[in-house]
Formats: C-alpha cells, structure tokens, sequence
C-alpha cells in the first residue's frame, strides 16, 4: 500500500519536473529570439560599415586617394572624369551653415522660452506643434524651398538663381529647429529646481536666471542637441536635391547652385548607371564620407554628453 | 537708505523686467516663425493642389499630361511598401526592445547593443538606402521591388521602435515585475501576461510615428533606384496561385507618394507643379493624421494610467 502510493507520488513529481523542464526550453528558445533580435541592429551596422567599405575598397584601387581629397572638381561621369570630394564637401558645409544659422538661434530661443517662460498649457500645445514641423516629409519641404520660397528671395534679390543652396538651406533650418528646441528643452528641464530657486532668491529675473544659471548647467545637453542639429544637416537629402539644383560647384556663396554629397547620391540613383561600374562605386564613396562625418559628429556629441553631463 | 539709491534700484529692476518681456515676445515671435511656415506651407499646398485633388486624382495612373496624370499607382505603392515594413520592423524592434529591458544582463555584448542602436538613429537616411541597393538589391537578388523598399524603411524605422518600446516599458512599476515573478511565473510568462499588454499603447505611439516617418522617406527608395514613372498595379497581395504566387506581388515593381511628388516637382511645366501640391498636401495630410494620433494615444495613456 504505502509502496503503491511512493510510486504514484515519484511519477507525479516526475511529470511536475517534466514539464518544469519543457517549460524551461520554452523559455530558452523565447529568449534565444529575442537576444537575435536585439543583436539583429549590430548585423545592419556591419553590414552598412562592409557594403560601403567593400565598394568604395574597388573605387579606390582605380582613383589615388590624393586626387579624392585635393581634387578641385567632380565629374565622376565625364570622360575626362575627376574625383574631387571637396566639391561636393563645398556644398554639404554652405548648406549646413546656413540651416544651423536659422535652426540654433531659433531653437534655442524656443527652447529656453518653453521651458523657463511658458505657463504649462502653452508647453502643453507648442511641443506637440514642433514635432509636427519635424515629421513633415522632407520632399514636401524641398517643393516649398523651390515653388514658394525661392520666388519671395527673387523679389528681394533679382540675381538669384532659380536653384539655391540659400534657400535649400533656410528651408533645411526650419526642418531642424524642432531637433534642436526639444533636446536642449530637454536638458533646460532637467537642471533642478533648486538652482532656480537660489538665483531668484538672490534678486534675478526670470531672463537672468534661465541665461546664467540654467543654460550653463545645461551646456552639455544643449551642445548634443546642436551636433545632432549638425548632423541632420548634413544627412538632408531631398530638400538639397530638389531645390538647390544638383550641378556639383565649388563654392562656399550660399547663393549659387550647387550639389551636395547627399544629393549627388540622389542624382545618380536617379540615373540607370549599371552595376558595378566606376559611377557605380562613386555614391557607396559618398556614402561613406557622409558616414564618417556624421559618425564623427554623433561620437563628438555622445562624447560631450559624458565628459560634462553635470549629475545632481 | 535714501531716496536716491531707492530710485536707482528700481530703475534697475524695471530695466530687467522689460528684458524679460522682451524676451517672452522674441521666444512667442520665434515659436511663431516655425508654425506659420509650417501653415503657409500647408494652405499654399492645399489651395495649389485643392483644383487637382477629385476621385479622378486617385484612380488614374501618371501620365505625360498634367491633368490627366493622378497618383494610383503611388498610394497602391505606398500601402504595400508600408505592409512589409510594418510585418518586418513591428516583431523585431518590439523582441529588440523587450530583450534589452527584460532579459539583457548587463556586460559588454548589451552595452554594443545600446551604443549600436543610438547610432543607428543618427545615420542619415540616404545611407540606409545605398545598404538596401548593395545588400538587397545586388547581394540577395531581390531588385528593385516592393520587398526591397520595405526592408529599407524597415531598418530606418527600427531604432524609433525599439526605443519607445523600451520607453513604454520602463514606465511600467518595478512591483509589477516583481508580483508576477513572486507568483511562480517565468520572464516569458510575466512579458507576455503583463509588460506587452501594459506597454501596448506607448509602443503602438512608437510604431505610428516610425510609420508616418517611413511614408513620407523618399531618399533611400530613390537610391535603390525605384522607378518613377509606372503606370500599372502589381498583383493584389495573397490572389495568385499557392503557394508560390501569393507572394508575387513583394518582388513587383512600385512607386510610391513622395517619389511621385519628387517626379512632378522636378518637371519644369507649371501644371505638373499643381499635381505635386495635390500629392503633397495627401502626403502631409497622412502624416500629420498619423502623428496626431500618436499625440492622441499619449496624450490618453498620461491621462488614464495610474499606478
């Protein structure tokens, strides 16, 4: 009898681990396709970093390095064919220079407005507005720079051409204000209230406070917000191709045509240029310098973030 | 303390109030810049393209004549260049961000992970499109189809999704956790029982705002050299024959809305220019229509949730 019931207990503690086991694989299996997932995003890095490498390793076997870098013109699909970065270099900096003239003083304006000026409902209504200015299609914004924008800069400036990096750029910043505004806002919130406190208890105004107390207990927030400004910048694609013309130009004068590296990638796809060839090779070499320049810029700011993140 | 010094203080104060209103103008006047440019922009589109916008608009295909070209091809594009990229982006940066919330230990391989995904965010779109046209493309064969484009856009949207899923997941109380696991239940059990239903609503606000932002990308799907002019439909998703033809459709040749948009813009004729505001005006319309849910949906998750 008592033999009988130790059996039928050891069989039910067996099914129990049994299917404790089971269950165990089960959840091996579950957390074996999630960490595939999770290590999926390091796979589209790789594979970005060996596509890019791989078909600018061919352009290189063929053009010196030197002519890529000191090379005053870029006419990759000519016959008498030249590799000359700088020219599409030109174009990404004036374009760039000119939206972050517009989008950090405005940003930061609107930045320091909400976050140590505005009553709660207003922050409650204008953030939500911003970020709707920043998921506008860029296309949208690049048929705004040429149809709307370009001919209200001819009325005050006859000379301009129809294509612009000026007006590429100025539409480009009012893209970018949104970036800017909500990460320094962001860091402007994030100092203590108590800082505040102690500078209004000594006397300050409101503009005194947010300017010489607030902003530089923000510094390295406010700084990551501007790279990643930068860095938007440079990667902007169609605004450049649609309105600041795609012919590459040598020159830092906002008001001239003048291609990008972004938006001479744009041009060639646009084309049929077979696979393989040298004009082939050019947009993953374009691709690349983009990359390494925002790349840089992206380290610069995660860089600063550590280095003088101020901890409370 | 005399008269004098009273006087000199409170012209001092008065000076520094009339700076903080100064200030208060310049932060509305600047806040304003951004929103009426966004408004000219939207009402110089709408009033453009409002003549071109009828039923004809929708079912036509593109054509060398301006009024007669409309934008089927380009939102039947758009939808199913969005259906890949949803089935491909949801799974993955959902499990991406439940891993690293609920299983990664912490060591050297989730700190890549982290790193790795933050960067993926700041890479331009454009490179994202020279991948897909040296790995899809060329590499797995897969062309210039509509499996190519979502794949794309996939990967561009994946970094919004994990980080909101994560977001949405960290807002969750640690005694939750802690109650589930208490009861006996394994990760798998306490992920599906409570953190995904309870981190729902904040990871369908990420998944809508990485899609309104998929629809409107136009570099990368010009990069892996989408044509723009089509003027036919690929088959309907899941008609053709089994096993092998449902699937017919994914390597189809496409366009889609912004591309058409890129298309009229770039043509000199003034009246192809009303087709692109009609088209753009659409395009902004989805966005905004989509991103102002996800504002709805957070805006309703502060509201309700309490802990």
């Amino acid at each position: 009898m008592s033999s009988l019931d130790s059996a039928a207990i050891t069989t039910h503690v067996s099914q129990r681990l049994s299917k404790k086991a089971s269950r165990n694989i089960k959840e091996r299996v579950i957390e074996f396709i999630m960490l595939s997932a999770a290590a999926f995003s390091v796979f589209i890095t790789v594979a970005i970093v060996y596509i890019l490498v791989k078909e600018s390793w061919i352009f290189f076997q063929t053009v010196p390095l030197t002519d890529f870098l000191f090379d005053t013109q870029w006419t990759p699909l000519f016959d008498d064919a030249h590799y000359g970065i700088t020219v599409l270099l030109s174009g990404t900096i004036t374009s760039s220079v000119v939206a972050l003239l517009i989008a950090i003083p405005l940003g930061t304006i609107i930045a320091i407005y909400l976050s140590e000026f505005a009553p709660f409902s207003v922050r409650e209504i204008a953030k939500p507005l911003l970020e709707l200015l920043g998921g506008v299609p860029t296309i949208v914004y690049g048929y705004f720079a040429l149809v709307v924008l370009t001919p209200i800069l001819q009325w005050f400036w006859p000379d301009l051409p129809g294509f612009s990096l000026l007006s590429a750029g100025l539409v480009m910043g009012v893209m970018i204000i949104p970036y800017v505004s909500s990460l320094s806002g962001d860091a402007m919130r994030a100092v203590p209230m108590a800082l505040r406190e102690g500078s209004y208890a000594m006397g300050a105004t409101r503009l005194q406070t947010a300017l010489k107390v607030v902003v530089p207990a923000a510094t390295s927030g406010i700084a990551s917000a501007y790279i990643l400004g930068i860095s938007r910048a440079v990667g902007e694609t169609m605004i450049l191709a649609v309105a600041a013309g795609m012919q590459p130009n040598l020159t830092f004068n906002p008001t001239e045509p003048g291609a990008t590296i972004t938006s001479y990638i744009v041009q060639v796809a646009l084309g049929d240029l077979p696979h393989g060839s040298i004009g082939y090779q050019t947009i993953f070499v374009a691709g690349l310098s983009l990359m390494l320049i925002t790349l840089t810029f992206n380290l610069l700011g995660y860089w600063l973030r550590k280095k003088y993140r101020e901890v409370y | 303390m005399d008269q004098a010094r009273v006087e000199q203080i409170r012209r001092l104060i008065v000076v520094a109030k009339r700076w903080d209103t100064f200030f208060v103008v310049l932060g509305i006047m600047s806040m304003m810049f951004g929103v009426l440019m966004f408004v000219t922009l939207f009402v110089d589109m709408g009033m453009k393209g409002f003549s071109r916008i009828d039923w004809e608009f929708f079912t036509s295909f593109p054509s060398r004549h301006a009024a007669k070209a409309g934008i089927l091809s380009a939102w039947v594009g758009t939808i199913l260049v969005m259906l890949v990229t949803a089935m491909a982006a949801i799974p993955v940066g959902v499990a991406a961000g439940v891993y690293l919330e609920e299983y990664a230990p912490k060591n050297w391989f989730t700190a890549i992970i982290e790193i790795n995904i933050s960067n993926l965010a700041g890479v331009p779109s454009i490179v994202y499109g020279l991948l897909a046209l040296g790995l899809f493309v060329y590499q797995f064969g897969f062309g210039q189809s509509i499996l190519s484009a979502g794949l794309t856009l996939a990967l561009l949207i994946l970094p919004v999704i994990i980080v909101a899923t994560r977001e949405a997941i960290r807002s969750i109380p640690q005694s939750i956790h802690e109650g589930s696991y208490a009861c006996g239940a394994t990760t798998w059990q306490t992920v599906r029982d409570h953190i995904l239903p309870y981190s729902s609503a904040g990871i369908l606000t990420g998944i809508i705002i990485g899609m309104a932002r998929a629809i409107g990308e136009t570099a990368p799907i010009i990069t892996i050299g989408a044509l723009t002019f089509i003027a036919f439909l690929p088959t309907a998703p899941f008609t053709g024959d089994p096993p092998a033809g449902m699937f017919d459709w994914i390597f189809a040749p496409f366009t889609v809305m912004p591309i058409q948009m890129f298309n009229w813009t770039s043509r000199p004729e003034a009246a192809f220019q009303l087709n692109a505001a009609a088209a753009g005006f659409i395009l902004v319309f989805m966005t905004l229509a989509m991103n102002g849910l996800a504002i709805y949906l957070r805006y309703r998750l502060r509201k309700n949730i309490n802990w």
